[in-house]
């Protein structure tokens, strides 16, 4: 059971007050009908599946019902960080292979 | 409305009122504070237009740290999310005080007429921080659940808003459809202290 | 019987004043408060108390703790009360107790088995099942059949439990595990900083293996120091102490699970407390002094009765004052455990010999045995015992471990009791319970916890740290450094440190399986895993056979797979692996021990989440006048909503059919409250909606209702339901009573994720309205009685919405229906629903007015062809497989939720299934839900299957029955024939047609 710390209630609360909501940082295409159903199928169903570092979405359900993105290691379920919808991770695979 | 008219909090079913004076020994004490008038609002809380005119209308400024809680004569307020408050007022006058903030609001914001969707539930005792942890995983030590303090957190199988009233008195707020099984929850893990109803 | 194995002594951790009488396998024993139930049992000089799984040998008590393998019980005097599978070792002894061995069939002391030949045995080689289950699978049945009943691996309780059980969530600085000298210096010390701790331990008093030890400290009895740290920690009101405490589990970001033993020691069923108690602990940083278990060395025989491990032997004599045997041989690898021959010899009872493996050792204790007259022979082995029920001798020679010898003649010696150490195991189970690789550290010959992400320490025992005063000292350090960690304190403890002197030890050797002078393979069975019965030459033949990597080898032969999980045999089984593959054991590696550390009761795990708790039900305000007419009700997500209300003598299909006449001849009610309702407030509320669902809502005036359907962004229908609205930037989206949740959620996610721009706000007001909808021609009689509003069908329309006072109560109403008869929706402060449906209820008396519930709603809108998204629908279907394609916009402007998706390949298919209706053949045949169907009816099996019926009733309005169904190409199939092949082997033939079975033009809604 991970302890998530909520970064729109501030502090950190147990699992159960949350839900995973998939992969982060997701993007609808703007222009839906102009793109291929090859690029269409990439954007509604190929997600990531890490060994190592992920960034995720949670909903804080049970708590102030705001989405907010995690970065976590999927092997050892470390959270490096959570941060609010909008804002861009600062570990990420890349910088954590630099440092 | 006439006198005749039948009103019903979320747990009248369970005849509380006939409960009270039955037992006075318990180590839990609960009380139903029924039938409150409770708004649900919604605004931006870096709108300083927004803040201004909820002042105005509640006579308390808007809690705008995370968890927190504030208080005027008219109402009561509870931090919900950051664009989220619960505000608590006397019975009957939740019609006039959402046409209030109504008036008093402009721009984007959302109130809501909720009371009849919710019930607060105050529980005390000395053995009220026991009961507690049997209901909730939210650390109650007094470090991180400070007097004043409001969260929204799981309660047993439901979630529930909690607001620290006291050292030892907890205000929660409980779904209607989910009233039931918050009294059934307390009496059960009230067994071994007893239960006392006010 | 009396307790003749009970000598004199002086223990304190039993109380001779208090006598307890119990029961194992039908015979009275006598035993005192403080025993376990294996303590009583040798006090009372029972040797066998179980057979072995596979070759039905008899089995005896081996060690005093969670290792134990063989005394694993049935305990309990009742089909109620009866717990399978508790080792007699962690067993606390109470009045009346009744126990009997799990296994051995007929009984342990004939058994059958055994008689006819070892017969298991001899059947079962290692790999037997992965060998049976390569095999026909016919004959593993056969088998199966056998090794239940011969084996018998405890009994469940045929009775529900009587008991109430807890859980209770905590928060700390420091989570402690196990309270032995390590861990009680740690929270000492911890404590002392302001930190909350929680120290908790599996045993009944706190202690650990001070609890048996004669080590003095501070020039006093160990115990007299286990209770003045214990009362000082009781005194803190930062500490929280947990004897009986048992942690399962360690798991991710430091939370503990432990089971807390509450009433178990008192007897069975304790009215009005809470038997056992599981704690979870969210603890800043967590101390593991889980200290060590002894490891048995593996030689020929050494599961017959009477062979226990050395400190097993001590912590009887010296705690329990039991002394489970007269002649003892002692063989050791190490110094450490000669203090069993001491305990033994100072007791009064003989010591045979000890027989040490090593070539020489000149520690203290070595000498003191010698002092005291005990044999030592060194160089030697135990390589065999003698004897069956009961050790009669041993075989001892010497032996060379270097090449795995025995290198003379065996001498035979008589004794009656064999005691084995092999050295200390580190007990590092919870530490590797998330995820952490144990290392192998040479010098103690054992694992130790290796790294980990957890905010963890360990101290003691656990880390090879075996000499008390080292123990206490790290204990004193690691708590005081976990406490720092956590934010409290310095980091050093600086008080005055108990003295203890440690007596001076030689190096142990690193010696597991004993050698014999036969081959492994023909040697006297040599036992690493008594509950699965894995061998020596099990794990060598499994080598031989190809099966390398230790993950293999322990689901080859079983090794680890018993309830002890191990405890007592990985550590040998990986060492005899690594010499038979010729590899060091840290090349072998070691298997990954997983939560349960010890097996926790069901009951425990569920805590008070049963019965009424096990699920929350959640009720509308008008459920005690349902509960008070009769209502049977149906489950709806969490809901309990009236399913139907039978009148007394009634079926459930007389109750349907009156409801569903009285509905569609005059006026029924319906209780609606179960819907959710979302109130969307802002400027672009608007345009969220025409992006979330597939019809328009641009145009949609004020005091207007839209049905609208929802859609996943793959195209497929996820939710519909009536949307009203009720000012220009206001509205009320009503969802089905399970979507509700998931609506919210899903319009917050666009919200907050991809159009934070839009100026809006979503509140769930599904639990602030009560809704009532009266239905049929006679409702707006009903209403008109009731309400101040004018509510004809001139100024009030089909698919309007009014503001009024119904019965005194504002309201509001929408003119909406679901049945396809004039409807309207009556909504209600739910404070006031009691109120408002009553009212409306004696409104209705002239009318005959029928309240009805789900399943008439449901038969009545399967007449409309209205589908019921997650009945007729299941996350497949688009709009156009339902022939709904009306309320698909053509004109938005955005790219709506869905609607890029459906002009994938996949989803312009024209055999896709879509929604038709079916009327069977055989007007009065219901077909039931869930039917498949096939265009052919004389086709081969497997049939190729076209559809399926997703809703079906007997229409009593109609005079027929009908089904809503997807076919394949079905909406372009209307008047073809199809077939469903039933369970029951018939089949029958319907007629695909229009799903709009009754008033296809809508005409009864519109009056």
């Amino acid at each position: 059971m991970l302890l998530i710390h909520c970064p729109y209630c501030e502090e950190m609360r147990e699992e159960e007050e949350f839900s995973p909501a998939g992969q982060a940082h997701i993007e609808r295409p703007l222009n839906p009908e102009e793109i291929s159903d090859e690029q269409w199928a990439h954007y509604l169903f190929f997600r990531k599946n890490p060994r190592g570092l992920h960034h995720e979405m949670w909903l804080h359900a049970a708590g102030c019902r705001k989405y907010f993105n995690v970065t976590r290691n999927t092997v050892t379920y470390e959270i490096m960080e959570t941060y609010k919808m909008g804002q861009e991770p600062n570990v990420t695979a890349s910088k954590e292979g630099q440092s | 409305m006439s006198n005749s008219i039948q009103v019903e909090s979320p747990l009248h079913h369970a005849q509380l009122d006939q409960l009270i004076g039955q037992s006075n020994s318990g180590g839990i004490i609960l009380h139903e504070a029924a039938l409150l008038g409770h708004l649900n609002l919604r605004g931006n809380s870096q709108d300083a237009e927004f803040l201004a005119g909820v002042k105005e209308a509640l006579g308390v400024a808007l809690p705008i740290t995370p968890c927190s809680s504030a208080k005027s004569t008219l109402a009561q307020i509870m931090w919900l999310a950051p664009d989220e408050w619960l505000i608590v007022v006397a019975s009957g006058s939740e019609y006039d005080v959402e046409q209030k903030l109504r008036s008093y609001l402009k721009g984007h914001f959302a109130v809501s007429d909720i009371s009849g969707a919710q019930t607060i539930l105050e529980l005390s005792g000395s053995n009220v921080i026991e009961l507690m942890k049997k209901s909730t995983g939210y650390d109650l030590h007094l470090d991180s659940f400070p007097v004043g303090k409001v969260v929204g957190t799981t309660f047993a199988k439901t979630g529930a808003h909690i607001l620290r009233v006291s050292e030892d008195k907890f205000q929660l707020v409980v779904r209607r459809s989910f009233s039931d099984y918050v009294w059934l929850w307390i009496q059960q893990g009230s067994q071994e202290y007893g239960l006392t109803i006010v | 019987m009396s307790q003749v194995n009970r000598i004199a002594g002086s223990s304190k951790r039993i109380n001779r004043n208090r006598t307890l009488t119990f029961s194992f396998n039908g015979k009275e024993y006598k035993g005192f408060e403080g025993d376990t139930v294996a303590s009583a049992l040798l006090a009372n000089g029972v040797d066998v108390v179980g057979r072995s799984f596979k070759y039905s040998r008899p089995r005896g008590i081996i060690t005093s703790d969670s290792q134990e393998p063989n005394a694993i019980f049935q305990i309990g005097s009742s089909q109620a009360t009866t717990i399978p599978n508790p080792r007699a070792t962690q067993t606390d002894l109470y009045q009346g107790l009744t126990a009997s061995s799990t296994n051995g069939w007929p009984n342990v002391n004939f058994d059958l088995m055994a008689t006819v030949g070892k017969l298991g045995g001899s059947m079962m080689p290692p790999g037997f099942y992965y060998k049976t289950f390569m095999f026909p699978q016919s004959l593993w049945m056969s088998y199966e059949h056998l090794i239940r009943k011969g084996a018998g691996l405890g009994a469940s309780p045929q009775q529900s439990d009587p008991d109430s059980y807890d859980k209770m969530h905590h928060h700390c600085d420091v989570m402690i595990v196990g309270g032995g000298p390590a861990g009680l210096a740690a929270a000492l010390s911890a404590a002392q900083t302001g930190a909350r701790v929680i120290i908790s331990d599996e045993q009944n008093e706190f202690g650990g293996s001070l609890l048996c030890s004669t080590q003095q400290i501070d020039g006093q009895l160990p115990s007299q120091w286990v209770e003045k740290t214990v009362a000082q920690l009781s005194d803190m009101d930062n500490v929280m102490l947990l004897p009986r405490s048992t942690v399962f589990g360690y798991y991710d970001h430091n939370l503990v699970g432990i089971n807390e033993r509450r009433t178990d020691h008192l007897g069975e069923h304790q009215l009005q407390s809470t038997r056992q108690r599981v704690h979870k602990v969210r603890a800043k940083q967590v101390i593991l002094a889980t200290g060590a278990h002894e490891r048995p060395l593996v030689y020929g025989n050494n599961d017959v009765p009477g062979c226990m491990l050395a400190n097993a032997v001590s912590t009887y004599i010296n705690r329990y004052d039991v002394v489970p045997g007269n002649k003892l041989v002692l063989m050791t690898t190490n110094d450490n455990a000669y203090k069993t021959a001491i305990d033994w010899h100072q007791a009064g009872r003989q010591v045979v010999t000890i027989v040490d493996t090593r070539k020489a050792s000149s520690g203290e204790l070595v000498n003191k045995a010698k002092q005291l007259g005990i044999n030592v022979i060194f160089g030697h082995a135990v390589i065999e015992v003698k004897g069956g029920k009961r050790v009669k001798g041993v075989d001892i020679a010497p032996i060379n471990p270097e090449n795995h010898s025995v290198t003379g003649a065996a001498k035979h010696f008589s004794c009656d009791t064999v005691a084995s150490s092999g050295g200390w195991s580190p007990v590092i189970h919870l530490s590797s319970h998330t995820g952490s690789r144990p290392v192998w550290k040479d010098e103690i010959a054992g694992f130790v916890p290796g790294d980990t992400v957890q905010q963890q320490h360990s101290c003691g025992g656990l880390e090879g740290v075996y000499a008390l005063s080292k123990v206490i000292s790290d204990g004193f350090t690691t708590g005081a450094v976990a406490a720092q960690a956590a934010g409290k304190g310095e980091g050093r403890y600086t008080g005055q440190l108990p003295k203890t002197t440690d007596p001076q030890e030689d190096v142990s050797m690193a010696l597991f399986h004993i050698p014999h002078v036969k081959k492994t393979s023909r040697a006297p069975k040599q036992f690493v895993d008594y509950q699965n019965d894995v061998t020596a030459a099990g794990i060598e033949l499994a080598n031989r056979e190809g099966f390398e990597s230790i993950e293999h080898v322990k689901r080859y032969t079983a090794l680890g797979f018993g309830t002890d999980q191990g405890k007592l045999g990985n550590i040998n089984g990986m060492a005899i692996t690594a010499k038979s593959l010729g590899k060091t054991i840290p090349e072998t590696g070691t298997t990954i021990f997983r939560p349960m550390y010890t097996p926790t009761t069901f009951g425990a795990l569920a805590g008070a989440d049963v019965k009424h708790l096990f699920d929350p039900a959640r009720f509308s305000a008008m459920h005690k006048w349902h509960l008070d007419n009769g209502a049977e009700f149906e489950d709806v997500g969490q809901w309990k909503r009236p399913w139907y209300f039978p009148q007394p003598g009634e079926t459930m299909q007389q109750s349907l059919e009156r409801e569903c006449l009285a509905t569609r001849n005059s006026v029924g009610i319906l209780d609606a409250s179960t819907l959710g309702k979302i109130d969307i407030q802002g400027k672009d509320a608007r345009e969220f909606l025409n992006r979330v669902y597939t019809n328009p809502w641009s145009k949609l005036g004020v005091g207007k209702c839209r049905y609208g359907v929802m859609c996943k962004e793959d195209g497929m229908v996820f939710d519909d339901g009536v949307t009203v609205c009720l000012e220009e930037n206001r509205f009320i989206m009503t969802t089905t009573t399970g979507g509700a949740a998931g609506v919210l959620q899903w319009l917050e996610l666009w919200h907050q994720t991809e159009w934070p721009e839009l100026e809006v706000y979503f509140s769930t007001v599904t639990d602030h309205w009560s809704t009532m909808t009266i239905s049929g021609p006679n409702s707006r009689k009903v209403l008109e009685k009731i309400c101040d509003i004018d509510v004809s069908n001139d100024s009030f329309k089909y698919m309007d919405w009014r503001a009024a006072t119904v019965a005194g109560v504002k309201a509001r109403i929408f003119r909406i229906s679901f049945t396809g008869e004039l409807s309207f929706e009556i909504n209600v402060q739910a404070n006031f629903g009691m109120h408002t449906w009553k009212a409306v209820m004696a409104a209705g008396e002239e009318f005959n007015i029928t309240p009805y519930g789900t399943e008439t709603m449901h038969i009545l809108r399967a007449e409309k062809g209205f589908i019921i998204v997650g009945q007729d629908t299941d996350g497949s279907v688009t709009p156009q497989d339902l022939d709904m394609d009306w309320v698909v916009g053509k004109k938005k402007e955005f790219s709506f939720i869905g609607k890029r998706s459906w002009t994938r390949f996949d989803n312009k298919r024209d055999d896709r299934k879509q929604m038709v209706g079916l009327k069977p053949k055989d007007p009065k045949f219901v077909l039931p839900e869930g039917a498949q169907i096939v265009f052919e009816k004389n086709q081969s099996i497997p049939m190729t299957m076209v559809g399926h019926v997703t809703s079906s009733y007997y229409s009593a309005c109609m005079g027929y029955s009908f089904a809503l169904a997807v076919v394949k190409g079905g909406i372009s199939r209307k008047g073809e024939s199809v077939f469903l092949p039933l369970s029951d082997g018939t089949t029958v033939e319907a007629e695909i047609c229009s799903p709009v079975f009754y008033d296809p033009k809508g005409d009864r809604q519109n009056v």
